[in-house]
């Protein structure tokens, strides 16, 4: 079994007082807590935090986690012989098992458990995040999801065994956006029902297009001379290319909008697309180039500035 | 190891719970879900009508509550205090990521 120090999780000293446990552990909670922080490794630094205070704020299972003894977090390690009778007399083997599931079991709380009892329990909800592309998410995809989840072995003790699902993620999702799936969570016990599997759906940033709910947002450069002229340009859309008419005098900014080119809806509609037109310049215009707009420079009597004047009084 | 193939549900304003529903799938007594409800964290779709139904996204809100109010050891009102306030720190994100993706990207 490998060790973890609970006390050194919590940031406190073995002979801490039950009141700095708790405050060490409030502390931590408002830090990393899955449903308040914005640290990306949150939700598994809070998971290691509140198992070291589930134990240490237990006095019963304090005083049993400090019989374990020091050892290095980590450490492959035995419980004394005197420990834990329960489940030596099950002939409970601790090589394998996890300290969290071992004082879960401990104190009967969990299904499955030593001395977990005969009394209804609804099985374990499950949350797991599956990152997809845009373009899965335009489509519909299925991803495989592995979790390690903890499951009663054949003698009702607690094991931590990976689990793979597959899950089939309809076509349209939204960043953020959560599935249910009924029944695919943890097992329930002595007729409890089955725990839920929850799926929080977060879409990788794509290079091209920006998604603001189920429209989409994408930058058309265009060249002065296609601003000004008007121009039919091919467009990129996650189904495909299209040609997109450019009106005469675009300017930049304005928002072109190609209807039902968005991410699809669940009621089957789709989004929009939003071209934003750009004025790209040329970079490395050549002499005639050059010459050309020097020609438009001295005949134009356009003043993209004009407005100070009459917006700035002096 | 062990594979499942399961079709997954949106949960929307489109899917629906009653409150026996809800309260079993967070996992709580219905008269938390019915103190959450006084105190605003969430709102059937017709408090008017009788029985309360909820929509997806109130499952949500529940779990996070009940999640909360387990780990700080708060009671219903701050509970819903903090649940409110998330969701308008949500809302404001979900603007925020809006507007940014309307604003052109490329100089």
């Amino acid at each position: 079994m490998k060790y973890k120090d609970y006390y050194s999780i919590l940031g406190v000293e073995r002979g801490a007082s039950a009141d700095d446990i708790k405050k060490a552990y409030r502390k931590l909670a408002h830090q990393y807590h899955p449903d308040v922080s914005k640290d990306p490794q949150g939700e598994e630094k809070f998971k290691e935090v509140a198992e070291a205070y589930e134990t240490l704020k237990n006095p019963e299972k304090r005083a049993a986690y400090d019989q374990l003894g020091t050892h290095r977090p980590g450490e492959d390690f035995q419980p004394p012989p005197d420990w834990g009778g329960q489940f030596r007399d099950s002939g409970y083997s601790f090589d394998e098992a996890d300290l969290a599931d071992l004082f879960a079991s401990l104190s009967g709380r969990h299904r499955g458990g030593p001395g977990g009892g005969q009394f209804r329990m609804a099985g374990e909800d499950y949350e797991v995040t599956a990152h997809i592309s845009l373009e899965d998410a335009y489509r519909g995809t299925e991803v495989e999801l592995n979790l390690s989840v903890p499951e009663p072995d054949e003698k009702g003790q607690l094991r931590r065994v990976p689990r793979t699902f597959k899950v089939r993620i309809p076509k349209g999702a939204a960043d953020g956006q959560r599935l249910r799936l009924a029944g695919r969570g943890g097992k329930g016990l002595n007729g409890g029902r089955d725990g839920d599997l929850y799926i929080n759906v977060a879409l990788h940033p794509h290079p091209l297009f920006r998604v603001s709910g189920h429209d989409l947002y994408l930058d058309l450069p265009l060249a002065p001379w296609e601003a000004v002229l008007g121009a039919s340009v091919e467009v990129p859309t996650l189904g495909g290319a299209v040609r997109l008419k450019v009106p005469p005098n675009t300017p930049a900014g304005k928002h072109l909008r190609l209807a039902g080119r968005g991410m699809p809806k669940p009621g089957g509609t789709s989004g929009d697309l939003f071209a934003i037109a750009q004025v790209a310049v040329p970079t490395a215009a050549s002499e005639r180039e050059r010459d050309l707009f020097r020609q438009l420079a001295e005949s134009s009597t356009f003043n993209p500035r004009g407005f100070f004047k009459s917006e700035v009084k002096t | 190891m062990k594979s499942e193939h399961t079709e997954a549900v949106w949960l929307t304003e489109d899917t629906q719970f009653s409150l026996a529903q809800l309260a079993e799938l967070a996992g709580i007594p219905e008269s938390e879900v019915r103190e959450l409800v006084d105190y605003g964290a969430v709102t059937p779709v017709d408090p008017e009508s009788s029985p309360w139904i909820f929509n997806g996204k109130c499952l949500l809100t529940i779990r996070t509550a009940s999640r909360l109010r387990v780990s700080f050891d708060l009671e219903p009102h701050g509970v819903a205090l903090i649940v409110s306030l998330l969701e308008r720190i949500h809302d404001l994100e979900a603007q925020l990521g809006s507007l940014r993706a309307q604003f052109p990207q490329r100089r």
